[in-house]
């Protein structure tokens, strides 16, 4: 159960003036049930890396794998691919249509070919996971609030039971609690159910508290590959292709310059706490 | 008067069903008194529906109150002989840079303000000119703007706003889309806009991170302005914000995480310096 990606390269508008490598020979494992996190600036391929893991685009040279079968073959079922990989665009609220937030949620599995009833618990289950509560159920998705559609929106894609789902800027515009909440929901998913979860996102404060694995792309290419404390290790290297670190891995590199003795690949607050606290008691100071 | 005045300010609107039917009303401002100074950098935040946007959009009569007044530079908003003259006194930049661009070339979208406020071509060019320079981006004035970054968009788009000559910019959520680069050079420029120009700015954003260089944030929560003062102070609440669905930064947290566990550390520590000062290292 995995997402390979063989030398894989993808030229935009190809054997024209405009003609740029937005992917260049990226060899990639995914296994499943991994918690990725994949960023990298504006421009630097990671859309065009999302779009080639469930065969939206099809690589100019090398293989994209899922499951052990090359998705390209002429034999491949593409629609079966697509239900399997979930892809979950930025700002997905938009591509919401339908008259009430169960219909919705239907037509990802009513296009399988799913009967009825498997439809509608499948969307029932979807929009529970998204803990999203019955009562707007049967309301027009356009009079929910942001968080809500966008809840709403996962779950369509949530609905047709992906093995992997894949989070494009899931948080964008959201309030701080609203993003939480959203990813709080996708860390609990996956823990259940042993998802693979990419997420795509530009806050390194989200990703170094959610994944396991961070990918970073530049100019087409993985840049860094590895757990996060590693990658944000490199938080020079990261400024300098337009990323930073989070905010408390400066703050560590700070209070080790003044000469406390922290440990300076720490990523979230909590461990920060800890690490300060410990560290000032063995220097006597009053705590 | 300061440059932004509402008094008892209220917009509801009215919510219907799909055959026109009122279904009820909405108040989506409720009782926002604001005086904003020439040169002022407001922060408003606020969890998504709180009204911010409602908010933004009376500020260059996008939306008109239903009751109270809104006065932009000594103009009333509800009066249409004022319209043209308030847009152009406070321009606006939005959160899709994709959304706000339709120039070709970069010079000729930062030229279009102007253009249509009626500006002689000569003017009109050294607007441009100086537009960009001010943003950083005169190097890219013949680019097409497709081929720009997100970041580098917004500043184009806020290129567009300052060839008007405006006294404000309101920018709602301007970094929302953009990667951390991105959102430093947004910043950057607007702060550099209200030192340098003593440009008033209002940013609404959700990055608790930008908002420590305003000198003023309001908080709002249903309609109404819930919290109100200095950075220093806001960020003195950690556990009200939260209340409020918002967050502080990192750094703050932080600091107040450590006073929790007993260490004497103020309340409302925005940077690292001060964190470091008040752990006396």
């Amino acid at each position: 159960m995995s997402l390979i990606l063989d030398h894989v390269s993808y030229l935009y508008e190809a054997g024209t003036a405009m003609e740029y490598t937005a992917l260049r020979d990226v060899c990639l494992k995914i296994s499943k049930g991994e918690f990725i996190g994949l960023i990298g600036h504006t421009g630097s391929g990671k859309s065009t890396l999302v779009q080639h893991l469930n065969g939206l685009l099809k690589p100019v040279s090398g293989n994209v794998y899922f499951n052990g079968a090359d998705i390209h073959d002429s034999d491949y079922n593409k629609k079966e691919l697509r239900s399997k990989v979930g892809l979950v665009f930025q700002y997905p609220e938009h591509q919401l249509f339908e008259a009430d937030v169960f219909s919705d949620v239907c037509f990802g599995p009513k296009n399988l070919g799913l009967d009825k009833k498997e439809t509608e618990l499948r969307a029932y289950a979807a929009l529970k996971q998204v803990g999203l509560e019955d009562e707007y159920f049967y309301q027009s998705p356009f009079d929910l609030s942001g968080g809500q559609k966008r809840r709403v929106a996962i779950a369509g894609v949530l609905a047709m039971q992906p093995e992997v789902l894949v989070l494009d800027e899931p948080t964008a515009g959201l309030d701080p609690k609203g993003r939480d909440e959203i990813l709080d929901r996708i860390a609990k998913l996956r823990d259940e159910t042993g998802m693979t979860v990419i997420l795509v996102s530009h806050s390194m404060e989200d990703v170094a508290r959610y994944v396991d694995r961070i990918i970073v792309m530049n100019k087409g290419q993985i840049m860094f590959d590895d757990k996060p404390r590693e990658v944000f290790r490199h938080y020079r290297e990261l400024e300098a292709v337009g990323l930073a670190a989070p905010q408390i891995t400066y703050i560590m590199q700070a209070l080790k310059k003044k000469g406390l003795d922290v440990d300076t690949d720490i990523t979230s607050v909590e461990e920060a706490k800890e690490a300060i606290l410990k560290a000032l008691k063995r220097n006597g100071g009053a705590v | 008067m300061g440059i932004i005045k509402t008094r008892d300010l209220i917009y509801e609107y009215i919510r219907r069903d799909e055959e026109g039917n009122v279904e009820g009303i909405t108040r989506a401002l409720d009782d926002i008194n604001l005086d904003v100074k020439q040169g002022d950098f407001v922060a408003i935040l606020g969890h998504n529906g709180s009204g911010k946007s409602t908010l933004a959009k009376h500020i260059n009569a996008i939306l008109y109150p239903t009751e109270g007044t809104v006065w932009v530079d000594g103009m009333d908003t509800a009066r249409e002989e004022h319209l043209w003259e308030i847009r152009q006194k406070a321009g606006m930049v939005f959160q899709n840079p994709d959304n706000q661009i339709i120039g070709q070339v970069v010079e000729e979208d930062v030229g279009f303000g102007p253009e249509n406020l009626g500006v002689p071509t000569k003017e009109i060019w050294e607007r441009v000119e100086e537009s960009l320079k001010a943003v950083g981006m005169y190097e890219f004035r013949k680019h097409s703007p497709n081929k720009l970054s997100g970041g580098q968009k917004q500043r184009v788009s806020i290129a567009g706003v300052i060839a008007m000559h405006p006294k404000c910019i309101v920018l709602d959520e301007p970094t929302a889309m953009l990667d951390p680069n991105g959102r430093k050079e947004v910043i950057r420029a607007a702060r550099a806009l209200n030192d340098v120009e003593e440009i008033t700015i209002i940013l609404i954003t959700h990055y608790m991170e930008e908002i420590i260089y305003a000198n003023k944030v309001f908080v709002m929560d249903k309609g109404r302005i819930a919290m109100e003062g200095a950075p220093k102070e806001i960020f003195s609440h950690v556990e009200k914000l939260k209340a409020l669905r918002l967050d502080v930064p990192q750094v703050t947290l932080l600091a107040h995480e450590l006073k929790k566990s007993g260490l004497s550390v103020p309340d409302g520590i925005l940077t690292c310096e001060e964190l470091i000062e008040a752990l006396k290292l």
